[in-house]
């Protein structure tokens, strides 16, 4: 494993990490600390893990030469087709690791936050793998723009808490997932769903999540000139870059402008934010001057995040990868183009990390790995609308 | 009050009021703070509003939430505090990045000018305030007030009460501010609090909200803290003077 640009024994990337929790949840975020690497590198843990990732959810998932997608461009692209992957998204590769640690911690009950719903549907199917309790929270807003995935959840046997409170999207439902999780803090352990919170959570998520990494290189042989993921907490992005981190492949994370990065309507948090506290982690934050968290805008759910993971922070800062953003239209057109040139509908999500091949300066012998975090079947609606409006 | 100099002498059943600043309007600490300050408030805690307070639950959100339309900002909060003149002594309970926006050099500096002696940041670790901020504080006489809860362990509890220099805060139960469980349903863990040799005094919060719950606390600890169940009570006032004062003089004589 890399051991640059990890996590230090504090908990920190740099200046970045850390775990700000209210005392409340001291004994919780200190039994994590103190066992989860132990759980994490027991032989049988790993067993477990390994064949629930094969015969559950069908890893390894593709690298995928796009072939129309690559002339159209003039270049070499892969697709890592994490939206193969059961449940449709990179998200269970967490859920199902989160649950086994959970299991031998002892705890009887789940819970999560979620955006785009895909968090939530990978942790409720792991819940109901496992025989779990659990309770998604999500905010308003998204329960309207992700329905299928809360028919889904549904389905699956989970709760669903709306949130009504602030933004009523991803922040505040990790916020009320955390506030659940101080008034239930013996039997519950909170699923984090990106590589953020308080430490020790961005390297568990990394951890789980750096089997994409894993995949691509025995898939792909020698290393990629370029790797391309979206970025809203960042957890797709930490996994495909995990193992990238000690080579000279230029890591590219591509946040959602939103309307536009230059306008308040945006959620790209490394180009507009600034350092703080959010989610008990110190890391780059959308913020006023006076430390109020503004409420970020995205088409898409999943990336509709004021905050980011420290790592990221912490790698932009020291320059080891470099972080650009798209605007809603253009993770639009760049799903059309999927859909047309491929066959493949991406997620919104996914479909940032792919508009960035259009601002991409390459030669045609360079090789492209590009996330693909997850499918679109969640996003029909939006794309739909967008059609309808601007079409 | 310097709040270190209210606890010589180990004084009993005091009532620490919480009060959301910019709450229900811009400018109602002008009004609520002289209002207890009169019915003899022993110490009167001041929230800044901040956009996530994580260890809060709706009551206070929804404080917070409001204040913040109205306009409030931490700048401001000081300028309201330096034109009310009150021996009470004030404490101010906010999160982390309030402050570190701020700059906590200027925040602490400011704090001093304006007469805030206390200092309550639930998401401060102690570890952080130690290594970071001890220095800060000390030199410009402002004491940190850490939170316990009845899953802190001895060494922990130990280390707090090394670097306390006026009051503990107890959290009654393990939960956000304003829930509905039973003070009745901490008795065991105050009691166990007590037999503990704790040099530093320690004030009960979360769960008190009426006389009831204020008394059985006292029994155990040197006061009581009110929060949500007093911005309940102002949530529609029309007069804060006179609401603030029937509030209090329902907790105690
Ligand atoms: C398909 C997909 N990709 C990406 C993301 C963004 O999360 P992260 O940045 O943690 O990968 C989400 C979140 O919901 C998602 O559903």
């Amino acid at each position: 494993m890399s051991q640059n640009y990890q996590v230090d024994n504090q908990g920190y990337y740099g200046p970045y990490g850390g775990a700000y929790v209210p005392e409340m949840l001291y004994p919780n975020i200190m039994e994590l600390q103190n066992n989860y690497l132990s759980i994490i590198n027991d032989v049988s843990f790993q067993k477990e893990l390994d064949e629930l990732l094969h015969n559950y959810v069908g890893r390894p998932t593709p690298l995928y030469f796009a072939d129309r997608l690559s002339k159209y461009y003039n270049t070499n692209i892969f697709l890592k087709r994490e939206d193969l992957c059961h449940t449709g998204a990179h998200k269970i590769n967490n859920s199902l690791g989160q649950i086994l640690l959970a299991k031998r911690l002892g705890k009887t009950r789940i819970i999560a936050e979620t955006g785009a719903g895909q968090h939530g549907v990978a942790t409720a199917t792991a819940c109901s793998l496992m025989g779990f309790e659990c309770d998604i929270f999500m905010g308003a807003k998204d329960i309207v723009r992700q329905a299928p995935n809360v028919e889904r959840m549904k389905m699956l046997g989970a709760n669903i808490v709306p949130v009504h409170s602030g933004s009523k999207t991803l922040k505040d439902a990790t916020n009320e997932a955390i506030r659940n999780w101080i008034n239930n803090p013996t039997d519950t352990h909170y699923i984090i769903g990106s590589v953020v919170g308080p430490h020790p959570y961005p390297d568990i998520v990394a951890r789980f999540q750096s089997v994409i990494s894993k995949e691509v290189k025995l898939q792909l042989g020698k290393n990629p000139d370029y790797i391309i993921a979206c970025v809203g907490g960042g957890s797709n992005a930490m996994g495909i870059f995990y193992h990238y981190l000690d080579e000279d492949t230029k890591l590219i994370g591509v946040e959602a402008a939103g309307h536009g990065v230059d306008t308040p309507m945006t959620a790209a948090t490394l180009a507009v934010g600034t350092k703080g506290v959010l989610h008990a982690s110190m890391t780059k934050v959308m913020q006023t001057n006076d430390g109020q968290v503004v409420e970020p805008h995205s088409v898409s759910a999943g990336l509709d995040y004021p905050g980011i993971g420290p790592q990221h922070a912490y790698l932009e800062e020291v320059g080891k990868a470099t972080y650009h953003s798209v605007t809603d239209q253009e993770a639009i057109d760049a799903a059309h183009l999927l859909a047309r040139k491929e066959g493949i509908i991406p997620a919104l999500e996914s479909a940032h990390a792919l508009a960035y091949l259009e601002k991409l300066v390459c030669f045609k012998k360079d090789i492209v790995v590009v996330n693909l975090s997850g499918r679109g079947d969640k996003d029909l609606e939006t794309y739909k609308t967008f059609s309808d409006n601007e079409y | 009050m310097n709040i270190k100099d209210l606890f010589k002498g180990n004084p009993k059943n005091l009532l620490n009021i919480y009060v959301t600043a910019g709450y229900p309007r811009l400018d109602s600490l002008t009004e609520i703070i002289p209002a207890l300050a009169e019915h003899k408030v022993s110490i009167i805690e001041v929230g800044i509003p901040y956009s996530d307070p994580l260890s809060d639950g709706p009551t206070i959100q929804k404080s917070n939430m409001q204040a913040l339309d109205n306009g409030i900002t931490l700048e401001l909060i000081f300028k309201q505090l330096s034109s009310i003149d009150t021996e009470v002594p004030l404490v101010l309970m906010g999160y982390y990045n309030s402050i570190l926006q701020y700059g906590m050099e200027r925040f602490v500096k400011k704090c001093n000018e304006v007469g805030v002696s206390g200092l309550i940041v639930p998401d401060l670790p102690i570890e952080i305030y130690l290594r970071d901020y001890r220095e800060l504080f000390d030199n410009n006489g402002l004491s940190n007030i850490f939170l316990i809860t009845p899953s802190t362990t001895d060494d922990r509890l130990e280390m707090i009460d090394n670097h306390s220099s006026s009051f503990i805060y107890a959290v009654s139960s393990s939960s956000t501010t304003g829930n509905n469980k039973k003070i009745e349903g901490a008795e065991e863990y105050l009691q166990g609090l007590n037999s503990k040799n704790i040099n530093t005094p320690v004030l009960v919060g979360f769960n008190i909200r009426d006389r009831k719950s204020f008394e059985f606390v006292n029994q155990y600890a040197s006061g009581g803290i009110i929060g949500s169940a007093f911005i309940n009570h102002i949530s529609n006032s029309k007069n804060l003077h006179k609401d603030t004062s029937v509030f209090v003089q329902s907790i105690k004589n």
